[in-house]
């Protein structure tokens, strides 16, 4: 499990103070068909962006809310890390973007014929939100009406 | 995370999310969570080792296909179960 004791105090008793926002009730949907025939998303909070692409601000107080499209056929060396916060490792992400944003992994499960498709574009959030207001009422049903227009039919979500 | 999850599946959009802290996790309560023993930085294990990255994924796509599971679905990875 990661583990609170990679923190620094301050960012520990953040998390443990911090007014995290319960979801209740918890929604539920289930498979349509086998992922074999299905079309599968992805979704960051990594603060990846493409070469010469805008990143989501370091700066708006809370956290900048907004994300990016990454298209699915993206090199992994076409991508630049901006994530703002740095109470977490970037060593590992700077070496390998696969690990918080698997490309090269969806790639292979499309040509293994474990999904069915993949989305056209994938979505990348900087993360590190800790006031999400606008992200829930604006941004998250963007993001959503997104994936939907693509008719992705499961998503697999990476923090970082 | 949690909260974006939860909007896709609201609106019928089935997910799983890479967890790293449980106590995030029972929280906020995402639909459904592989929890990783992984450090911040490395939700996907290690850099440049497909194998380990897709043995993570699999487990997160296992749990899409787990009709027995119910929400909150926090479950652990453990690796040495898959061998």
């Amino acid at each position: 499990m990661g583990d609170m004791s990679e923190f620094s105090l301050p960012v520990r008793a953040f998390i443990k103070t911090y007014r995290w926002r319960r979801i209740d009730p918890v929604p539920w949907a289930p498979l349509k068909k086998p992922l074999s025939e299905s079309r599968v998303g992805l979704v960051s909070t990594a603060g990846l962006t493409l070469i010469g692409q805008k990143p989501c601000s370091k700066e708006v107080k809370g956290g900048d809310p907004c994300y990016r499209e990454i298209p699915w056929d993206t090199e992994v060396s076409q991508l630049v890390e901006n994530h703002r916060s740095e109470s977490w490792d970037h060593t590992g992400v700077e070496q390998d973007m696969n690990v918080a944003f698997p490309l090269d992994r969806m790639r292979e499960l499309l040509e293994q014929g474990r999904v069915g498709s993949l989305a056209e574009r994938y979505l990348s959030f900087m993360g590190s939100v800790t006031s999400p207001g606008r992200m829930v009422r604006d941004i998250i049903p963007l993001a959503c009406d997104n994936l939907l227009r693509q008719e992705v039919e499961a998503a697999l979500l990476v923090p970082v | 995370m949690g909260l974006i999850a939860a909007e896709l599946e609201r609106h019928g959009i089935p997910t799983v999310v890479i967890q790293l802290l449980r106590l995030v996790a029972e929280k906020v309560r995402p639909p459904r969570a592989l929890m990783v023993p992984f450090p911040h930085g490395y939700p996907l294990d290690t850099p440049n080792d497909p194998a380990k990255q897709m043995a993570v994924i699999e487990a997160a796509l296992e749990l899409l296909e787990d009709p027995a599971l119910e929400p909150p679905a926090l479950v652990d990875f453990s690796p040495e179960a898959r061998g």
